[in-house]
């Protein structure tokens, strides 16, 4: 059974997204251990790209931070490696294509299983594309997340389908960032996915309040929550890991049924 | 030429969000539907034969070919085409092909500026609105080319993330395609991308081969000896090589931007110091590091300041069909300089890159040679870059 699937057996899962490497890696430890702490279900960690097209301004700023600060594959998977000795909550890598092509998604993927990463998930990287990456997950026992966009539609049953770990529903257009408003109907989506899959499905992008993440978490088996830890960590710097802490806290909080 | 699903050897394919992937299916479907359609082929070539001012001509350059003492020299004057650059070819096919599929809005990057310009272009033609998507520091370097989009109609944005070059907006068109897409078409302005984008590109501007198979047939009675052109993206350079890659014996070469050589980091040579790597859309050739972080690449020609090359392009050099040769700043300038004074004729600083490697190759080869160089813009909007670079400051 993939791990991954222990993250939805808390009630409603939450999961926060941290950039590695922003602004150092001591603190992106420091950040998921108290997000663990604080009821964390499942922890995506992000390995920073120069051109994260899928990003909003929030994140792609955290990807600037990180990458000056030195941050490389290789030092993410030795942050991993650390935490690993300390927790044992399902972690789920965010990156770009390029990131793991670049490293061989063969040598990426085992070094995946050999340090105990569960998931990758690949924005760039739609269902057309997928097998090249699919062959070495299945390999190495790591989950490609995919991910469902409101303008799917007919495409959702297709992807539901072949889902692995959990799926990733994508709440609105655009890139990632915090949305006053989400208009999408999830109901309607969320009900295509349950008639062509058991994998777990959470909700992300633009959630940034615990009113809205209790609103997609009772839709779906969980909430996604990016842009605003990662604005926390852009404000506090190394000081953010208690407030990472209070946030997830508040969130999880939330959503719990 | 490429297979299903935009494939071009290993290169190319669909490597973008699935937010985006209904509205490119939708984009391969419409295409499909109306690039054989005589009542959109006829209203095309119209709007080139009476817009842009198709056929482009092939013009026998023979002060600089007795100059050179090598092979004979034609240039295909793309410069002359309405808006002073080959970009108008495509985007008056894309702009006709959203207008079809009912959108109402396009949105563009933009390098040079020259993309930007043929955009705003034709969506004042045809009644659309514009986005154009320029990074801050091409804004500046392309200040004249901002204030033409402007007065066509065209919102310019200046975007400050990353390099704040072409890679940078085009990256900030895409994102804004994900935010909007029900009454928006991307006019992607390369050879570049996620399918179909790479083909429609091509197919739009391999009306510069074909006029240049018959133009040169009609004055040689045969076929060029070397064909060659600029690349950045490579649109003007595929359009240049494509009704000619069937034909073994003309040798097709791309010129690339090497800023201030291969050897430095500042430069922005894709096949000379790429690998292989997914971006864009695409899997193709990029500067990268190691981890595959993409290079920020620089040129003095910010239309071939870009670090990565269409996935066509890509399979013409691994199958060794095209060749693909750096050349430098120096050169280029030296070669803009050169045209001017030989010719009259002010190419585009991106052009002068071919003209550069034309002025290497000529020499070498014999008096019965004939070269196609194909001149893609006018060299305007480079004129106050090219005097500072030369250390003299002017006022536009």
């Amino acid at each position: 059974m993939s791990k991954i699937k222990k993250a939805f057996e808390n009630g409603k899962a939450f999961i926060p997204f941290i950039t590695c490497g922003d602004p150092d890696t001591e603190t992106t430890r420091a950040c998921v251990l108290e997000a663990v702490k604080a009821g964390a279900d499942l922890i995506e960690l992000g390995i920073p790209f120069s051109d994260p097209t899928a990003e909003g301004p929030v994140i792609q700023e955290a990807n600037v931070r990180a990458l000056s600060g030195g941050i490389t594959t290789d030092k993410v998977f030795a942050l991993v490696r650390e935490l690993r000795k300390e927790t044992d909550v399902p972690l789920v890598f965010m990156t770009y294509a390029n990131v793991v092509f670049s490293y061989g998604a063969e040598r990426f993927l085992s070094t995946c299983s050999e340090c105990g990463v569960d998931g990758v998930i690949l924005p760039d990287l739609p269902y057309e594309e997928k097998e090249e990456f699919l062959e070495p997950c299945h390999k190495y026992g790591v989950d490609l997340i995919s991910l469902v966009a409101p303008t799917s539609a007919d495409r959702i049953a297709m992807i539901a389908k072949e889902a692995e770990g959990f799926l990733y529903i994508v709440s609105s257009l655009g890139v990632t960032g915090t949305r006053s408003e989400i208009t999408t109907d999830l109901g309607a989506i969320v009900e295509v996915v349950r008639k062509n899959t058991d994998i777990p499905c959470a909700i992300g992008f633009g959630i940034s309040t615990p009113e809205q993440a209790a609103k997609m978490a009772a839709l779906s088996d969980g909430a996604i929550v990016g842009s605003a830890i990662v604005k926390i960590v852009a404000q506090y710097g190394k000081e953010a890991p208690a407030r990472v802490g209070a946030f997830v806290k508040s969130m999880k909080d939330a959503i719990r049924t | 030429m490429s297979n299903p699903r935009g494939r071009f050897g290993k290169h190319g394919g669909q490597y973008i969000p699935e937010t985006l992937m209904n509205a490119v299916i939708e984009l391969e479907e419409a295409y499909d539907k109306y690039k054989a359609d005589p009542e959109f082929r006829k209203e095309l070539s119209t709007l080139f034969n009476e817009y842009a001012g198709r056929p482009s001509r092939l013009y026998y350059a023979e002060k600089m070919t007795k100059d050179l003492g090598g092979a004979k020299i034609y240039l295909k004057r793309e410069d002359l085409n309405h808006t002073g650059a080959h970009k108008i070819n495509n985007v008056l096919g894309q702009a006709l092909l959203a207008k079809k599929m009912g959108k109402t809005r396009l949105i563009a990057e933009t390098g040079a500026g020259q993309h930007g310009v043929a955009t705003a272009t034709a969506a004042a033609l045809m009644g659309m609105e514009c986005v154009v998507f320029m990074g801050e520091e091409d804004t500046k370097r392309q200040a004249l080319n901002v204030y033409r989009m402007r007065l066509l109609g065209a919102e310019v944005i200046p975007v400050t993330s990353g390099t704040a070059t072409l890679k940078d907006a085009v990256s900030e068109a895409m994102r804004e395609w994900t935010k909007r897409i029900s009454d928006t078409h991307y006019c992607l302005g390369s050879v570049m991308g996620p399918h179909p984008f790479p083909t429609i590109v091509r197919d739009f501007q391999a009306v510069i081969s074909e006029e240049i198979k018959s133009q040169i047939l009609e004055k040689e009675g045969r076929l060029p000896d070397v064909v060659m052109a600029c690349v950045g993206g490579g649109s003007n350079a595929i359009g240049t090589f494509y009704h000619f890659i069937e034909d073994k014996d003309v040798r097709l070469i791309g010129c690339e931007a090497a800023g201030r050589g291969v050897d430095t980091f500042e430069t922005a040579a894709t096949i000379a110091t790429g690998r292989e790597g997914i971006f864009h859309g695409m899997k193709s050739y990029f500067c990268q590091d190691e981890y595959g972080q993409i290079a920020p690449v620089y040129s003095i020609s910010a239309g071939l300041d870009y670090p990565g090359i269409g996935p066509e392009h890509a399979w013409l050099h691994d199958t060794g069909r095209a060749e693909y040769v750096p050349v430098t700043d120096e050169e280029a300038v030296c070669a803009f300089e050169y045209l001017a004074k030989t010719e009259g004729i002010i190419p585009a600083i991106e052009s002068a890159h071919a003209v550069a490697h034309a002025m290497k190759l000529s020499p070498t080869l014999s008096k019965d040679a004939v070269i196609v160089i194909t001149i893609s813009g006018r060299g305007d909007k480079d004129c106050a870059a090219i005097a500072r670079y030369r250390g003299e400051d002017i006022h536009e």
